[in-house]
C-alpha cells in the first residue's frame, strides 16, 4: 500500500547556516525499522529536488526512534543572507512528511496501518 | 550537597514571552532561573547600540525583569544565570546593581560578571599570528571580510559561570556564553562534578539543549498531536530537575498549559541537530544516541543514560560582518486567477528591473499561498486559489540598486495585472545584512574573566 509519512512519523526542523536539519521521529517504535529501510539518503535527496542543492546526510538515533537528516545548500545562503520566507528551514519538517512510500500490504497489516 | 536542583528556563530567545520568567519564579519552587538572550546576530545589534551609546549594548529587558523578580529571588534563594550582558556585561551588571539598591537589597546579593568572550579588539593580533579564523561552513579565511567585521565573540562554556556561582554570586551575567552552559553550570556548582566527568557534563549539556528554547519542549511548536496540546495560551516553560548522578526530569509548574511528553522532548532533542554523536560544546562532546526517556508521571519525563566524551581544544567563535543589503517587496493578488496574476506581475517586474540594468547577487520570487514553504513539493498549485501573495526579494552589495528596486513594487498596482492589493506598508525597507561567520579558535588563546560585585 501507499502511505504518507504523516501516518508514520512526526518531525522538527531547523537550520545551521545554509544547511537545514530535519529530525524525523517514528510515531511508534515499530515504525522505526520501516523508516530506516525506506527513508534513505537517495529518497530524501530526490524528494527535495529543486530545494536542496547540496548533499544529504542521514544519522540514526535508534534510542529515540528517530533519523536526522542534514540537507546542505538548502536555505538560499542561510541566516540573514537568505531571501526565503523560511530562511530558518522551520517548515522542512512537514515538507519531508509529504513523502509517500510503498510498503507490502502484509507489513501494513502487521503494523496496524490497514 | 543538595540532592536535587530545579533549573527553570525563562526565555528561549531575546523577545520571548515577557511574562515567562516571572511566572517561573512565582508559579512554584525553583532554584535557578536560566535566561538565554543571545542569537547569532544579536551581538552585532548590541555592538552598534554600544557604538552610539557606551552605556548600551546589552539586553535591556533584563534590567526591569530583575527589578520585578529580585526580591523573590533573594527571599526564596533563587539564583539567575543569564547571557544578557551582550557586548557590555559590566554595564548590564551595573544596571542590575542599581536596581538592587533601589529595592533595598544592598549588601544582600552579589552579582557575577563573566567576560573575556569579546575578542573584537584582538582579531588583528590573531590574524598576524597565523590564526586564520576560517569560516567553518565555507573554509574561507577571515581576512577576506576583515574590514567588514562588526563583532567577534567566543562562546564560553560553563566553567566561568561555575566560578562565579562558587564565589557566591546570586545573579551571573555573561556575554556570549553558550545556552547549554547556563544550565550546566548550576549542576557543576551544586553537585561538584569533576571537569572530566564527561557523562555527567554531557547530561547537563543535553538538559540545557532541551530547555534552551523555552516552551518549544513543553508544547509550543509541537507537531505531535498539536490539536490536543492543552491551553497553550497559558503555556508552562520547562524546568529541569537535576540530580547528582546526572539524570534529570523535564517538567513544568503545575496549573500551567502545554505538555511535557516524550514526543515533545524528542522534537526538541532533534532540533538544530548535526551529527547526533558529536554535539560539541566548550564543556564536552555529548552523544545524543545515548539519551533515554521514560515517563515519571504527568508532565514529567525522566532523561537518563547519557554518555559524553572529552571536550575539544577549541572554542567556537561567533563573528558578524556586513554583507551587503536586501529588500523584500510584497503584493497580494485575489481570485480569480490569483496565481496566474501574481506570476504575470513577477514577469513584468523582472522585465522592468532588467531594463533598468539593475544587478543583484540574488533575486528570489515566492508565491505565498502556493509555494513559499514547501516549494515545488505539492506540484502545480490549484488554479482556483482564493489569493496569492507575490513576494520578491533582492540582495546585493550595491545599496543604490536595492533602493531602486523598492520603488518598483507599488507601481505594479496601477501598471500590472488586476485584483491586486496589500500595499499599506509603503515601500519596502532596505536592510543592511549582518551575516554570521562561525570559526574555531584554540582554547589557550582565550582567557575568561570572572568578577564579583556587591549590590
Amino acid at each position: 500500500m501507499r502511505i504518507q509519512l504523516t501516518r508514520l512519523a512526526h518531525a522538527r526542523s531547523g537550520d545551521k547556516g545554509d544547511t537545514a536539519n530535519v529530525g524525523l521521529i517514528a510515531l511508534s517504535d515499530e515504525f522505526y525499522p520501516l523508516l530506516v529501510r525506506e527513508i534513505t539518503v537517495a529518497r530524501v535527496k530526490e524528494h527535495f529536488r529543486g530545494i536542496c542543492q547540496g548533499e544529504v546526510e542521514r544519522f540514526e538515533l535508534p534510542n529515540l526512534g528517530a533519523l536526522n537528516f542534514l540537507l546542505h545548500e538548502s536555505l538560499g545562503g542561510g541566516g540573514t543572507l537568505s531571501l526565503m520566507t523560511d530562511a530558518q528551514g522551520k517548515t522542512f519538517s512537514t515538507a519531508l512528511l509529504r513523502m509517500y512510500i510503498d510498503i507490502p500490504d502484509d507489513e501494513a497489516v502487521s503494523l496496524g496501518l490497514i | 550537597m543538595k540532592q536535587k536542583i530545579r533549573i527553570a528556563a525563562g526565555q528561549g530567545f531575546w523577545g520571548d514571552l515577557p511574562e515567562a520568567p516571572v511566572r517561573q519564579v512565582e508559579g512554584g519552587p525553583i532554584d535557578y532561573l536560566m535566561l538565554d538572550y543571545l542569537a547569532e546576530v544579536t551581538m552585532s545589534i548590541m555592538q552598534k547600540q554600544k557604538a552610539r551609546d557606551p552605556s548600551a549594548g546589552y539586553a535591556r529587558d533584563f534590567v526591569p525583569l530583575m527589578k520585578r523578580i529580585l526580591p523573590a529571588c533573594v527571599e526564596r534563594d533563587i539564583k539567575v544565570t543569564a547571557n544578557a550582558g551582550g557586548v557590555n556585561v559590566e554595564g548590564c551588571a551595573a544596571a542590575v546593581r542599581d536596581v538592587a539598591r533601589e529595592l533595598d537589597l544592598a549588601g544582600k546579593l552579589k552579582i557575577g560578571i563573566v567576560t573575556g568572550d569579546d575578542i573584537l579588539d584582538q582579531i588583528d593580533g590573531f590574524l598576524s599570528r597565523g590564526i586564520e579564523l576560517r569560516n567553518m561552513d565555507t573554509d574561507k579565511p577571515l581576512a577576506t571580510v576583515r574590514d567588514r567585521i562588526q563583532s567577534a565573540n567566543v562562546y564560553l562554556g560553563a566553567a566561568p559561570i561555575v566560578e562565579a556561582l562558587d564565589g557566591g554570586a546570586r545573579v551571573v551575567i555573561t556575554g556570549r556564553a553558550t545556552d547549554t552552559g547556563l544550565t550546566l553550570a548550576p549542576m557543576i556548582h551544586e553537585f561538584g562534578w569533576a571537569g572530566d566527568d564527561w557523562d555527567k557534563l554531557a547530561a547537563g549539556t543535553i538538559a540545557g539543549h532541551i530547555i534552551e528554547c523555552g516552551a518549544q519542549c513543553s508544547g509550543g511548536n509541537c507537531q505531535y498531536e498539536w490539536r490536543s496540546v492543552p491551553n497553550l495560551a497559558d503555556v508552562g516553560f520547562p524546568i529541569a530537575e537535576a540530580t547528582p548522578d546526572g539524570t534529570f526530569v523535564i517538567t513544568k509548574h503545575e496549573r500551567t498549559g502545554g505538555w511535557v511528553i516524550i514526543p515533545s522532548i524528542k522534537e526538541q532533542l532533534v532540533y538544530e541537530m548535526g551529527d547526533p554523536r558529536e554535539y560539541i560544546t566548550p564543556d564536552c562532546v555529548a552523544d545524543f544516541t545515548t539519551v533515554r526517556l521514560e515517563y515519571e508521571g504527568r508532565d514529567r519525563v525522566r532523561v537518563f543514560g547519557i554518555e559524553g566524551r572529552p571536550a575539544t581544544d577549541s572554542f567556537k567563535v561567533s563573528i558578524s560582518y556586513s554583507a551587503g543589503y536586501k529588500a523584500v517587496g510584497t503584493l497580494v493578488y485575489s481570485w480569480p486567477d490569483a496565481y496566474d496574476k501574481a506570476q504575470a506581475a513577477d514577469r513584468i517586474l523582472r522585465a522592468r528591473l532588467d531594463r533598468l540594468g539593475l544587478k543583484f547577487d540574488q533575486i528570489l520570487t515566492e508565491f505565498v499561498g502556493a509555494n513559499a514553504t514547501h516549494g515545488p513539493l505539492e506540484g502545480q498549485p490549484s488554479s482556483d486559489l482564493p489569493e496569492v501573495q507575490l513576494r520578491v526579494g533582492v540582495r546585493g552589495d550595491d545599496r543604490t540598486a536595492i533602493e531602486r528596486f523598492t520603488k518598483e513594487i507599488a507601481p505594479l498596482i496601477l501598471t500590472g495585472p488586476p485584483g491586486v492589493t496589500g500595499f499599506a506598508g509603503g515601500r519596502p525597507k532596505v536592510e543592511e545584512i549582518v551575516a554570521y561567520w562561525p570559526a574555531l579558535i584554540p582554547k589557550n588563546e582565550i582567557t575568561p574573566r570572572v568578577e564579583i560585585i556587591e549590590a
